[in-house]
């Protein structure tokens, strides 16, 4: 092969001395009876002022290499093996103190979810101050002055005064902005960001990511993205470095990375969004949907969160909810289940009003609306067998018992492509995400329903697994002629698998109508900041839209 | 296979307990047997009177008589019976209605849980050894109204802790589509949530038999438990307990008997929570 090393080449590209090299690094991580390899042996360069990506599945050890670059193993791992050099500190050999040192003060680490990384008792600025103050770079009150640049930098509102407030008092997106300064407050020679946008919607998102980005390059520091979004890698990293199972696959500068992966894995990752479903033909004009929502509004005590939402969705088809968090989308599946009642308007099933209270409606009415649920790990019983898990909604709504409804779990399982005689027995914790999703599919299907809500039910799985389970539901879908409500935000998703697409925006519905007439301008305002707002995989379409942004509002 | 799995993993669990651990379940199978057996191996009967009051250590009376004259080896081993006996019913029954309330209250919220946790914060304002006593005068000293009234009051800590494990187990979406489905409140009790709470559930039993033994003997020691005849460790203590101005040091056995079963226990105890707390080392 002629293909250059990518190494060799970015190296040359670039004359400024390694910041931080990992060699041979190995992890391991405690099991029942003794340590089991969970980090096979990886090299990391990475120079000053350089952005590294790091991408692959869960389980690739992504997160624990990022910690390793602090010289930092979570509890139950151990680093056992390797080199990790910090601008000529082996920071495995070097004592407790020396790295405690390096930390906060060169090195600083953003985590995944801001609101559960801050000390809710402090206020942010509290939490600011604190490493600068202790590694003494500055005193609390140049720490506080210096707090609202950043924070200004970091386009937070009111900069001078949002430090003052308590964690809970400001929203996410804002929470992981001002960790990201918090951890530019000793301006480290390296950061290192765990998935920083992941648990975001994407208009925030898009503002996380550009203010990251902007703040970096400012102060010219290095920095380790984690994640597994290859959109928002593609807009962040010099570098990508694809890693699975711990050990690299490969590693080549962004552009060629996205244009001419080399290895079948990566390829395979790229691969991913190219599922689309064949498109279902429209239902006839005057058929009865299967589920009509009419005019629902709710509210959580005083508070409103559904204005006069109406859709319908016909059988085979499937109906996109999409908008951001607090849009309203879940509120709308629990009216339709009946958790919440709602204060106006009705939710017909097949043409009959349905009762507002799931507990007044008759199991049949039950068993014909099901739903699966975004995160397979609480929706499934821990103390229940699989057996058990599927087995009572059989026996229950279809009153089969002891070989028939053996025969019928069985069959279910086979139906979500589960080898029964391997799994009928299995606890939901002895399964992997993507098998545990599939039982919360069985246990849907296992009702034999009519309707199913999916609420967001690939966010919490890597791409891979989540495209098997977008196939599975579309085959299910054709065989059983199943209606759908897709609860989610990923636009990905929408387009792959939607007929209908419903956007929602603080508890109102702002556009309706079939897949293409929604996505095909001229757009609603906000719909079209949606589509804006979902990252592509070229390099160059951050600056794009920030740039089209400030054009818009001079 | 699952059967052939079941005991070796057993197995293996207990040969990982810490010494103190296994000096606690040799202790709690020690008294199990003592009170099984308690009529083959004690040398004399319950309340037979066998010779003049307290006699002194003899190769007859291995510990000697107590005040009336009894043996008091024979009722040492009775007293297994009787007091370990009545503290398992007792805390057995203050676990089936506090955990039940507790699970309910958890499930359904609202006015229930209102009513339910209110009633029980009453309850646990007044201290509860004087609780009892007056509980006890009241209705008096049976040994059915002993477990009972122990247990009333005792299950409001239950109730405490079912009620607070349970809250953390409802809001799991297992548990909405449980409600969905249209599940009676038995089986999301016995089926969906009391699995889950098992682990801690279990811990408590075993801290709460503590308590619960410790109040009978108490109780028992101020003459409002179980009543002479019958023989019990507390009011062993409290009948002989003035040989202990002569230097015999006979009335602190029934004493340390207490003590070692409570010590016992609470080493299993912490050996539970250890495991199920997924802590290692």
């Amino acid at each position: 092969m002629n293909a250059p090393n990518p190494r060799a080449a970015t190296t040359g590209m670039c004359a400024r001395t390694a910041l931080l090299t990992i060699e041979g690094l190995t992890i391991e991580a405690r099991t029942g009876t003794g340590w089991s390899e969970i980090v096979h042996g990886v090299d990391l360069t990475l120079r000053r002022g350089e952005i590294l990506g790091l991408i692959g599945e869960s389980g690739a050890g992504k997160s624990t290499i990022g910690l390793a670059a602090m010289g930092h193993a979570r509890d139950g791992c151990r680093i056992s093996g390797g080199a990790i050099r910090f601008d000529g500190i082996e920071l495995r050999t070097a004592s407790e103190a020396t790295r405690r040192a390096l930390r906060g003060r060169r090195i600083a680490y953003v985590a995944q979810s801001a609101a559960a990384s801050f000390n809710p008792a402090h206020r942010l600025i509290d939490q600011y101050a604190e490493a600068p103050v202790l590694h003494g770079v500055m005193r609390r009150a140049e720490a506080e002055r210096d707090a609202a640049e950043l924070y200004r930098r970091m386009r937070l509102p009111n900069p001078g005064e949002i430090g003052f407030r308590y964690p809970h008092q400001v929203s996410g997106g804002q929470l992981q902005r001002a960790m990201t300064a918090m951890a530019m407050a000793c301006r480290p020679d390296l950061i290192i960001f765990d998935e920083p946008t992941t648990a975001l919607d994407v208009t925030t998102q898009i503002e996380v990511l550009s203010a990251i980005r902007d703040i970096v390059r400012r102060f010219d520091t290095a920095a380790i993205y984690i994640t597994h979004d290859l959109a928002v890698v593609a807009q962040m990293a010099d570098r990508i470095k694809v890693l699975l199972k711990g050990r690299e696959v490969e590693e080549a500068p962004t552009r060629r990375m996205l244009a001419a992966p080399r290895e079948a894995y990566t390829k395979s990752l790229w691969a991913v969004r190219s599922f689309v479903r064949a498109p279902r033909p429209a239902p006839a004009p005057r058929a009865t949907p299967v589920i009509s929502v009419e005019r629902v509004s709710a509210a959580y005590g005083r508070t409103p969160v559904l204005e006069d939402v109406s859709f319908d969705i016909h059988r085979g088809q499937t109906v996109a909810v999409v908008g951001e968090s607090g849009s309203g989308k879940s509120t709308t599946a629990r009216v339709i289940t009946g958790l919440l009642p709602p204060s106006a308007g009705a939710v017909r099933l097949d043409g009959e009003v349905l009762a507002p209270r799931h507990g007044a409606r008759p199991r049949q009415a039950l068993r014909r609306v099901q739903m699966i649920y975004q995160s397979a790990d609480t929706a499934l019983n821990p103390k229940q067998r699989i057996r058990e898990i599927l087995g009572w909604p059989v026996q229950l709504y279809c009153g089969l018992k002891g070989k028939a409804r053996e025969a019928r779990v069985r069959a279910l399982l086979e139906m979500i492509e589960l080898d029964p005689d391997r799994y009928i027995d299995r606890l939901p914790g002895e399964l992997s995400g993507g098998q545990k999703q599939r039982i919360g599919i069985a246990r849907a299907l296992a009702a034999e329903p009519d309707f199913i809500i999916c609420d967001e039910v690939t966010s919490a799985l890597d791409q891979l697994v989540a495209e098997g389970i977008l196939r599975l539901l579309d085959r299910l879908q054709r065989e059983l002629d199943l209606a759908y409500m897709f609860i989610t935000h990923d636009i990905a998703t929408v387009r792959a698998i939607a007929d209908e697409v419903v956007v929602m925006q603080a508890g109102r519905v702002v556009e309706k109508g079939p897949k293409d007439a929604v996505f095909t301008p001229p757009h609603d305002p906000y719909t079209a900041l949606l589509l804006a707002s979902v990252p592509e995989m070229d390099p160059g379409w951050l600056t794009r839209v920030l740039a089209a942004r400030d054009r818009a509002q001079p | 296979m699952t059967a052939s799995i079941l005991p070796l993993s057993a197995a293996r669990g207990l040969r990982s307990a810490p010494f103190t651990a296994r000096f606690g379940m040799a202790v709690i199978a020690l008294y199990v047997a003592v009170a099984l057996c308690a009529p083959l191996i004690a040398p004399y009967g319950e309340t037979e009177i066998v010779d003049a009051e307290f006699m002194p250590w003899s190769a007859e009376y291995l510990l000697g008589t107590d005040n009336l004259g009894r043996d008091m080896l024979s009722r040492i081993i009775y007293g297994a019976r009787n007091t370990v006996g009545i503290a398992v019913a007792t805390t057995v029954l203050a676990f089936l209605a506090g955990a039940a309330l507790g699970i309910l209250a958890a499930l359904r919220g609202g006015w229930v849980d209102q009513l339910l946790s209110r009633l029980v914060d009453v309850l646990m304002a007044i201290p509860s050894l004087i609780f009892k006593l007056l509980l006890l005068t009241i209705f008096g000293t049976s040994v059915l109204s002993v477990v009972l009234i122990i247990a009333l009051v005792d299950s409001t800590r239950v109730f405490r802790l079912a009620r607070a494990v349970s809250m953390n187990i409802v809001v799991m979406d297992y548990i909405e589509a449980a409600r969905l489905r249209g599940d009676g409140t038995w089986r999301l009790i016995t089926r969906e949530i009391l699995p889950n709470a098992a682990a801690p559930l279990a811990a408590e039993f075993g801290l709460r038999f503590c308590f619960v033994f410790l109040a009978i003997s108490a109780l028992s020691f101020l003459g409002l438990g179980i009543q002479p005849p019958t023989a019990d460790w507390g009011s062993m203590v409290r009948d002989n307990a003035s040989l202990i101005s002569f230097g015999d040091i006979t009335p602190l056995i029934p004493a340390t008997a207490i003590a070692l079963l409570t010590i016992g226990v609470n080493f299993v105890v912490d050996w539970m929570l250890h495991r199920a707390s997924g802590l290692k080392d």
